[in-house]
């Protein structure tokens, strides 16, 4: 377990060099020169030089890039050019607000989506288990800001039952939680159907093989051979999709902040896009791609100590 | 040739029996009926569309649906029907090729990794681990920030996202045919690399590939027209869903009819393109039903 461990962590460390490598490669190819973008096309040639050289930009490119490595890893992702303030400071700010919003979505989609899955595969060729399948398979091919605009359309706009704007302010948790509905319906909705699917499908397996009908033999009735024998073994896949999930979270929040206009990690790489301001969006995506890789680890380690076969398989 | 009749049916009608199965199953009707109604609107745009998507009538703008715009018209007083039948061009006119594009990578990508392995897999393995450790969104819009928003920014954004997947699919497949005994005896016969990959392991992924294709063009018409929507897609004055979203949004207070109905068309686009996707999957090797999505 230890060595799998260690390995896993290994590979997690190297995708992740890589990913930033590739980053701030990649910002070094922009066409036309940051420092200008900066300060406007009518800057100073001294003025443009100053911030060119503070930003690192007349660096071999080499370098920059390993500067920009040694930097992160010791928590330093560089200076905002347009505020001046640290990107982490930025990142620190926003981070709470999406993972708040993230691990909301996916709650509520593994409380929604899994035991809509059971009960299509415990009733199987039902119209109960093809309702299921037709609005799981719409749900799959929503996308995430289609049902952000339309809920905000219809729940903000045109009822005015909730607010549209912002995330509300924290030191009243209703306000927080009024705030929350829409964003997160709109990310949670495709993952219902997701998990729905999934979860019918393994359970399918299960349900299928010999050891439940060993189970029914032995004198199980069929809702503890399923709810207490089956659906374990049934959840196994859904712990490492639920993993991949919530980096897919991540994309899916930059969408929902920007429509309802929330703070938080996904708006803050939108807005630094807009306004070309490199540092942030590097060290956003960096970061994002930081919690989606460590997310799959630690999906993939819970995986294997809840299943005996793969642990003893490494 | 012999002018003998053969005894057994012949495999050209295959594709004859793929469509009727398709058809058969109501989400694959439907599926195809989108299919269909996306190509033509796309073909026959001009006759389809009662304006030009660019011709403005501003003292009739943000109008409610009626005889004369069948969706209301947006805030420049463009006919919102007709943006929305120009734009199924350039949702397809993107999609069709990035993924495409990402296939293309993919497969070569793949047979490198699965055929050769050793060190030639290793790399392949670690650039799609690298690429797919960004959420791909996110990705999307980190290189559309520095290549700049365009359409052939937003195809190479596409291919970029999709390559991997392809490589993924395609090296398992290589790697599970690879093991076939009839793979040892064609080489056992004397064929060479080259013969064995192009004439006995690509015939038997080209199922598996083509029903990932038809799922991927769904996620990518709904790339662009996202990225479209944030404004980092095409650019006006090219029609495109994601803008008809993005112009309607800004204006959404005073008329929800440019965001209703382009949301209709995504909604019931991406819909018809997965049922699509998935009748293709059953007909063609219900084998697969849970393997390509995994």
């Amino acid at each position: 377990m230890l060595t799998y461990l260690l390995r896993r962590l290994l590979m997690a460390l190297i995708v992740l060099l890589l990913a930033a490598t590739l980053l701030s490669a990649l910002v070094r190819f922009i066409p036309g020169d940051p420092a200008k973008i900066v300060l406007g096309p009518r800057a100073s040639p001294a003025l443009s030089e100053r911030l060119r050289a503070e930003m690192g930009l007349n660096l071999p490119v080499p370098e920059q890039v390993a500067r920009f490595i040694a930097n992160a890893v010791r928590g330093d992702l560089g200076v905002d050019v347009l505020r001046r303030v640290p990107v982490t400071q930025l990142i620190g700010a926003a981070l709470p607000n999406t993972l708040l919003l993230a691990v909301c979505s996916l709650t509520v989609a593994a409380l929604i989506g899994i035991p809509l899955g059971v009960y299509a595969a415990a009733h199987r060729n039902t119209w109960a288990d093809r309702l299921i399948a037709v609005l799981s398979v719409s749900f799959v091919a929503l996308p995430t800001y289609v049902v952000g605009l339309v809920l905000l359309l219809v729940f903000a706009v045109q009822l005015d039952w909730l607010p549209a704007i912002g995330a509300g302010d924290w030191s009243q948790p209703g306000d927080v939680l009024a705030h929350l509905v829409l964003p997160v319906i709109a990310l949670a909705i495709v993952w219902v159907g997701y998990l729905a699917r999934l979860v019918r499908a393994s359970m399918l397996d299960v349900i299928n093989s010999d050891y439940i009908r060993a189970a029914f033999a032995f004198g199980h009735s069929q809702r503890s051979a399923y709810y207490r024998l089956a659906l374990r073994n049934a959840l196994l896949p859904t712990v490492a999709i639920l993993g991949v999930g919530l980096g897919n979270l991540l994309g899916g929040a930059v969408f929902v902040e920007v429509i309802f206009t929330r703070p938080g990690l996904g708006s803050l790489i939108y807005n630094a896009i807009e306004a070309r301001n490199y540092p942030v969006v590097q060290g956003g995506v960096l970061v994002a791609a930081a919690l989606f890789v460590f997310a799959n680890v630690i999906a993939d380690l819970c995986q294997r100590w809840l299943d005996p076969r793969l642990r003893n398989a490494a | 040739m012999s002018a003998e009749p053969h005894p057994l049916p012949l495999p050209a009608r295959r594709g004859g029996v793929t469509v009727v199965r398709i058809a058969r199953q109501p989400g694959g009707a439907f599926g195809a009926i989108v299919v269909l109604v996306l190509m033509a609107c796309a073909l026959a745009a001009p006759l389809i569309a009662p304006y030009d998507y660019a011709q403005q009538d501003i003292p009739n703008r943000l109008q409610s649906p009626s005889a004369q715009h069948l969706m209301g018209t947006d805030h420049l007083g463009r006919d919102v029907f007709s943006r929305l039948v120009y734009g199924t061009r350039t949702a397809l006119a993107t999609a069709l090729p990035g993924v495409l594009i990402a296939l293309v990578i993919g497969l070569a990508l793949g047979v490198l990794a699965g055929y050769l392995g050793g060190w030639a897999e290793g790399i392949v393995l670690i650039i799609t681990d690298t690429f797919q450790a960004f959420p791909a969104i996110l990705f999307a819009l980190a290189l559309l920030a520095l290549i700049g928003p365009s359409t052939a920014s937003v195809i190479a954004v596409i291919a970029i996202a999709f390559a991997p997947g392809y490589a993924r699919v395609v090296r398992a497949q290589v790697l599970a045919l690879k093991a076939q005994p009839y793979v040892d005896a064609c080489r056992a016969l004397g064929a060479g690399h080259l013969r064995l990959v192009a004439a006995h392991i690509l015939p038997n992924i080209v199922a598996p590939l083509v029903i990932l294709f038809a799922m991927d063009v769904a996620s990518a018409i709904t790339i662009e027209a996202g990225l479209s929507f944030l404004g980092l897609g095409v650019q006006p004055p090219t029609p495109s869903w994601g803008v008809v979203l993005s112009d309607g949004f800004g204006r959404i207070r005073q008329s929800p009819w440019p965001v209703l109905f382009a949301s209709l068309a995504l909604a019931v686009t991406t819909l018809g393109l997965t049922l699509f996707g998935e009748a293709l999957r059953d007909a063609l090797d219900p084998r697969l039903s849970r393997v390509v999505r995994a």
